[in-house]
């Protein structure tokens, strides 16, 4: 795998993409195929990869490779693609600033800080994970809390366990794959606690990571409080009402030395508050247009730092597009402006992108609020009018939903702002 | 060993204590239990250096609370922690809390402190426009600060190291004699011995006092909850929030930390577990109601951490600084808030006891009491960030990506005493940001591994049973593979 990159950087860009993950090294390549000659990808960790790099469970790849690969196998994929062109890739470095005339503070081990012009960036940082303190979970602060990605890379990376008996609160993906890889390395799993009545993880991993390892999921429950002065000694779990709030008098304690939090990731959105660029409050990511630009012009954003995906195969789709458009905005061919504002509805968190245009095809992506069954999403204009009605089997909020748009079926729609239904079917 | 003086508890006090003894031509020990110093209440202080005017002029607390906050520019600029006055509000919300700020102002007025003033709604809204409209009046003091305690503490107990002072952490003091001229202290791994002990024992003094015999007061534990809320809130309020204090309590307040981010509290429990540090659903609920009535855009979905400390405050609620019945046995207990305030000042009111208690003091010659100012990355401009990086590659990888750590800044730390993930954290605040060290902890496990020549399995959050990760059970067990699987020869 590449590391860094040795050659001197040039003091100005065509294209900054900021993260080599799979977003980011996407980006540079569709980039570089849509007119930007010079292109600079930058890294935080030591090889280029991202996330993939510690997610070496299979399960990636059949979208976009047509294959099922490990994340490692991914990533390498994607990586060649950069290796093949002349893309500076430069890994152990921070972008630590981006200011609004897009002069970016680079820090590299070659040469330490510096000033870097670039004409576009593309945000690729990906996401965090969420803490105790997102849920605020009460009690002591001892050792042994641990996000489920640190515990993966800690196993995976590192060779070292987290602990010996776990208690896992949320049925995110990646606990529910740390369930199963704790379990393979001798660690107890004790069982998985979820807030909400359903898992938030996708159906496969419910199946192949807790009921083929016997792990139990208590839904409709939390925890409560953490325990133990040094080392967690034990947390206290309890159901929760309808309205989320746990009933103590049915809570009961857990005896565990480790507590994986895996609630969910949050795009990392450092940079992107620096820039001071619209961010939507239910994504936490920037809000994009239908070709990934930001509110600010000249900066494109995708992957898990615009909203967060569940397939890095959408990531990649996405991050083409970003990277596309990045280089033609450098080439001073940038399609005409969006007409049409996505306005999320009825059982819609949110849309991405927040617009689109009538003249093109987009995908359009989405995430439910709450489960629903035999159910249609539509579009319809602020009249009340159904512009676009499309039958669905379910919806799972876990599952990203996304709707392919072809310019026809807006053909007699024209300037203004859509809503976004997933609701049950007219018909019934 | 045997020493002239003897302290016991490295938190801020001692920390003080050890530090200003250590311009002297004395030999001079500081038991600290935990494996590092300020892991005790200092750790979880709010940080501020009160304006001075709080606490009634005829109490000790009083007296040392102007005192020390004189103190502390010099103390900053001298050893390059970070501190700022950045003023305070004491707000009152009904009429029937006029006569506390009146109160306050009298204070200020007996004391001689500067620049304490009644603000109207009109200038209150002018200068802090995101507190609540239901603020009739406030008292402004331009003379209350911030700063990180823990960093004061270990920039004390540094210095103190640097000019001779013994540092021994991890000595828990089991047992006390006097022995007709010395003071024995028996600790687990040694026998020390010393013409004087202060006691600077925090949450334990009670017990230490009882130790030597001079058990007259009882130390309860006063729990405080804090909540530190996401960065983006930065600047929403710019001076330190009080309301109305109660009898007991200076009530929960907003305070702008040093490094610009706001927290929220302290609750103030009494309890009788001195090792609880434990936050709770009510706790938060009492303090966020309590801060809404301050500034109503304040709200939990800010909080990135939650943490609890124990007051260690004693009868009679002022601080117990002195000589006993025993001698050579000097109390600096029952320091409850405005303790971080007035350290500075307990440590020159130690030394004035010293002198009276016949205790030869001479100066050296040869103090140092300026240290190096250690590296703080985030708070360079550009230009001096390119300066730092070009001549010491050690600060060319950032470790810590929510507070803009660099690896140098953790290194350092390390070299300075850190052994703990917790003290890399309250030396250079990596882990401390928005991801709450789930990007950095495994990078510093690895710098303290490598540094201090220890296995990744032997690093610990905090000394004693934190321990951070085991091996893999094939390594514990030995060679236990699962039944049916062929082994081939290599």
């Amino acid at each position: 795998m590449i590391t860094s990159n040795p050659r001197h950087l040039r003091g100005s860009y065509d294209v900054v993409v900021v993260g080599a993950g799979p977003a980011g090294l996407e980006a540079a390549v569709a980039a570089q195929d849509a007119g930007a000659d010079h292109i600079l990808v930058v890294d935080r960790e030591t090889e280029a990869g991202g996330i993939l790099v510690q997610c070496i469970h299979s399960g990636f790849g059949l979208h976009r490779f047509g294959q099922e690969l490990t994340g490692p196998e991914y990533a390498q994929r994607v990586l060649t693609q950069v290796v093949k062109r002349n893309i500076d890739v430069v890994t152990d470095a921070f972008v630590l600033d981006v200011d609004r005339e897009r002069r970016v503070k680079l820090m590299t081990q070659e040469e330490g800080v510096s000033l870097i012009d670039a004409q576009a960036i593309v945000l690729a940082m990906g996401a965090r994970e969420r803490t105790r303190a997102a849920i605020h979970i009460p009690g002591t602060r001892p050792a042994g809390i641990f996000t489920a990605g640190m515990a993966q890379r800690l196993v995976n990376l590192y060779g070292l366990l987290p602990g010996r008996r776990a208690v896992l609160l949320g049925s995110g993906d990646i606990g529910l794959i740390m369930a199963r890889r704790l379990t393979l390395e001798g660690v107890e799993v004790v069982g998985v606690f979820e807030l909400m009545p359903y898992a938030n993880g996708l159906n496969r991993n419910i199946v192949q990571c807790l009921h083929d390892f016997d792990i139990p999921l208590h839904l409709s429950t939390t925890v409560v409080e953490i325990h133990g002065r040094d080392r967690v000694e034990k947390v206290t779990v309890a159901p929760v009402d309808a309205n989320l709030r746990p009933q103590m008098e049915r809570a009961w304690d857990v005896p565990c030395d480790t507590l994986l939090i895996s609630i969910g990731l949050i795009p990392e959105n450092e940079l992107s508050e620096q820039l001071r660029l619209r961010i939507d409050p239910m994504t936490n990511g920037p809000v994009v247009t239908s070709t990934m630009e930001c509110s600010r012009n000249g900066v494109f954003a995708c992957g898990n730092v615009v909203h967060i995906h569940d397939l890095v195969d959408f990531v990649s789709a996405e991050a083409m597009l970003a990277g596309r458009s990045a280089g033609r905005y450098v080439a001073g061919a940038a399609p005409p402006a969006d007409n049409v504002r996505l306005l999320p509805g009825e059982n819609v968190a949110y849309c991405v992108p927040h617009t689109i245009s009538t003249e093109r095809e987009h995908t359009i992506y989405m995430r439910t609020r709450r489960p629903l069954e035999a159910c249609s999403l539509r579009l319809t204009d602020l009249g009340g009018k159904v512009i676009y009605e499309k039958k669905l089997r379910y919806v799972f909020p876990a599952e990203m939903v996304n709707l392919k748009l072809r310019p026809a079926v807006l053909h007699h729609f024209h300037n203004g702002a859509l809503r976004v239904d997933v609701a049950p079917r007219a018909d019934g | 060993m045997l020493y002239d003086v003897l302290i016991i508890g490295g938190g801020i006090v001692g920390g003080a204590i050890a530090r200003e003894l250590s311009r002297y031509e004395l030999r001079i020990a500081l038991c600290e239990k935990e494996v590092e110093v300020g892991f005790g209440a200092t750790k979880a202080n709010s940080g501020i250096i009160h304006g001075g005017h709080h606490a009634a002029p005829d109490t000790l607390k009083g007296r040392l609370e102007w005192a020390g906050n004189q103190l502390w520019d010099e103390l900053a600029a001298e050893l390059g922690f970070g501190f700022e006055r950045i003023g305070e509000l004491t707000v009152a919300l009904y009429d029937e809390q006029t006569p506390v700020l009146d109160r306050l102002l009298h204070h200020a007025a007996v004391k001689g402190i500067p620049g304490v003033e009644l603000w109207t709604p009109e200038r209150i809204q002018q200068e802090e426009p995101a507190l609540s409209h239901d603020i009739i009046a406030a008292v402004y003091a331009p003379t209350t600060g911030v700063v990180n305690p823990y960093e004061a503490c270990y920039a004390l107990a540094e210095n103190a190291a640097q000019n001779g002072v013994d540092i021994l952490t991890g000595f828990p003091v089991l047992r006390l004699h006097w022995n007709g001229e010395l003071w024995e202290v028996m600790t687990p791994g040694a026998r020390l011995a010393s013409r004087f002990v202060i006691n600077a024992a925090g949450l334990y003094a009670d017990q230490v006092a009882a130790m030597a015999g001079v058990g007259n007061f009882a130390i309860h534990p006063r729990k405080g909850q804090e909540y530190l809320l996401d960065k983006r809130l930065r600047g929403l309020v710019k001076r330190v929030i009080f309301p109305c204090p109660s009898p007991v309590s200076k009530g929960i307040l907003i305070i702008p930390t040093y490094d610009g981010t706001l927290m929220v509290g302290p609750t103030a429990e009494d309890t009788t577990d001195r090792e609880d540090r434990s936050t709770s659903a009510e706790g938060a609920r009492t303090v966020f109601d309590a801060v809404r009535r301050l500034a109503p855009g304040i709200n939990e979905k800010d909080i990135i951490a939650q943490f609890a400390g124990l007051r260690a405050s004693a009868d009679g609620e002022d601080f117990i600084i002195g000589p006993t019945a025993r001698r050579g046995f000097i109390n600096a207990a029952g320091i409850q808030s405005p303790g971080l305030t007035a350290a500075p000042a307990i440590a020159r009111m130690i030394v004035e006891i010293l002198q009276a208690e016949n205790l030869p003091m001479t100066l050296r010659n040869d103090f140092v009491g300026r240290a190096p100012h250690p590296v703080h990355f985030a708070a360079l401009s550009t230009q001096e960030q390119i300066a730092l990086t070009l001549r010491h590659p050690r600060y060319r990888r950032i470790v810590c990506r929510c507070e803009t750590v660099t690896e140098g800044e953790v290194i350092d730390a390390i070299e300075r005493g850190a052994s703990t993930l917790d003290g890399i954290k309250f030396r250079t605040r990596a882990g401390m940001g928005r991801c709450q060290g789930g990007f950095c902890t495994i990078r510093c496990m690895e710098l303290l591994s490598r540094l201090r020549r220890l296995p990744m399995t032997a690093l610990t959050k905090r000394g004693a049973d934190s321990w951070l990760v085991c091996e893999r059970q094939e390594a514990v067990n030995g060679d236990e593979r699962a039944p049916g699987i062929e082994v081939g020869d290599a």
